[in-house]
């Protein structure tokens, strides 16, 4: 083992290097790697964030869901409500109208019978006087016993 | 290779030899010519091989380094990056663990004494004859390729942290604080002398056994590349058993070589923060 100057070369070079690298080397490696560290990091946090907004959109979307199943259920039963009711109105509709011509068509017949009757009373009538006067031979002045016609004609 | 030598011990001497930078009455200024020069050339002289790859490979390290950190960006990181990145998250939980105060030298520190050592280290697995013989051919006589293996960079680093060590102990508790808790400490204050003693040496043998640790290791284990590859040199059958040797003890130079890197690392960030304790 001899010593000589590399040892004082060495303690030398060894300074230097250490300087070196605390200069130059391990700054820039450290904040490459605490940078990164923190970008992972908040990418982390983001990823989580977005997994709970993820949640929260999907409760939000079963919410809307619901609502609007409960919306349209409501808009079905609306619909039919709506349809009963415009089925009634117009059955009520057509049978007042039913009523109507029933009505109308009874008042006719009504008018035709009566007519029909008062044709006929005057058809016996006049029947019931030339009958009259065949049994009578002579001739019956309708003037004079007008009012036996009449009286006659009303009873039949 | 080992058939060029006269003997296997010169061989292996031979190995073991620096390139080494000196003065001597002989030749003046010059490159030692063995171990008896360089013993001459006494303590102003430079092991030039060494010194080399200690800065060639720390040179490395750091350019490497300041490429991919000038180029860190925050998007996914890919090839060389990731595994920079990786690194550094290694040793800033190493760092975080063992060191409890803030200091932001002890990061980089340790990262430059992880990568510079495991670099430095790294230079063993590469076959032990290859480098010295190319460096023959261009007229280098000795050339040792592992810094690791040379004591003077293994003190060199270990001083360097007992400075640190020593700085903030005065910094951070106080000489008075310093002085008290190398006096006072395991025995009450009448034994002063014997605490002093005692803690003196545990003081003493932080950078030194820091300094051995990796030394011992990776001088053993050039010692042993070396003894293998002397095999090749004994025919056939040596030849390829020696093979074998060194492809194992290679897999197993490269846990040694991770495990000292860090294990000098580690002590050095537990020293620090000894040091940097407040006193209580």
């Amino acid at each position: 083992m001899n010593f000589n100057a590399t040892l004082i070369g060495q303690m030398i070079t060894f300074a230097v290097f250490v300087w070196f690298c605390m200069k130059y080397i391990w700054p820039p490696l450290m904040h490459a790697l605490e940078e990164r560290k923190a970008k992972i990091a908040d990418g982390l946090a983001a990823a989580e964030r977005g997994q709970k907004d993820l949640e929260l959109a999907q409760a939000r979307v079963t919410d809307n869901l619901k609502e609007a199943k409960v919306q349209a259920q409501e808009i079905i039963n609306q619909a039919h409500k709506r349809a009963n009711e415009m089925v009634d109105e117009a059955k009520e509709v057509a049978r007042e109208e039913a009523d109507k011509i029933k009505a109308a068509a009874s008042a006719d017949i009504e008018q035709q019978i009566n007519s029909a009757r008062e044709h006929l009373r005057k058809e016996v009538a006049a029947i019931a006087i030339a009958g009259t006067e065949q049994i009578l031979k002579r001739e019956v002045n309708a003037e004079a016993h007008g009012k036996v016609i009449d009286d006659m004609m009303a009873q039949i | 290779m080992a058939g060029s030598y006269e003997t296997s011990g010169e061989y292996i001497k031979h190995h073991l030899t620096n390139l080494t930078f000196g003065y001597t009455e002989e030749h003046g200024w010059g490159i030692a010519h063995g171990a008896d020069e360089i013993k001459e050339m006494g303590f102003w002289a430079i092991n030039i091989d060494s010194m080399a790859f200690s800065i060639g490979l720390g040179v490395l390290f750091l350019w490497w380094f300041r490429k991919i950190a000038k180029a860190a960006t925050t998007e996914t990181p890919t090839g060389w990056q990731n595994f920079i990145e990786m690194l550094c998250e290694f040793i800033d939980s190493s760092v975080r663990g063992s060191f409890s105060g803030r200091n932001p030298l002890i990061a980089p520190l340790s990262l430059t004494i992880f990568v510079w050592v495991f670099l430095l280290n790294l230079m063993d697995l590469i076959a032990v004859d290859l480098v010295p013989w190319l460096a023959s051919l261009v007229g280098i006589p000795y050339l040792k390729i592992v810094p690791t293996t040379d004591p003077n960079i293994t003190f060199g680093l270990a001083l360097t942290v007992f400075i640190l060590v020593l700085y903030y102990s005065v910094k951070i508790k106080g000489p008075g604080g310093f002085f008290a808790e190398l006096a006072f400490h395991p025995f009450p204050k009448f034994m002063m002398p014997i605490n002093l003693l005692l803690e003196g040496v545990t003081l003493i043998a932080k950078p030194i056994s820091l300094a051995l640790r990796l030394f011992g290791n990776m001088y053993a284990g050039e010692m042993i590349f070396i003894l293998i590859a002397l095999m090749y040199g004994g025919g056939w059958i040596l030849g390829i058993f020696g093979g074998f040797l060194q492809l194992g003890w290679a897999i197993f130079h490269i846990l040694i070589i991770t495990l000292q890197a860090f294990i000098f690392m580690t002590l050095t960030i537990v020293y620090l923060d000894m040091a940097s304790q407040e006193p209580h």
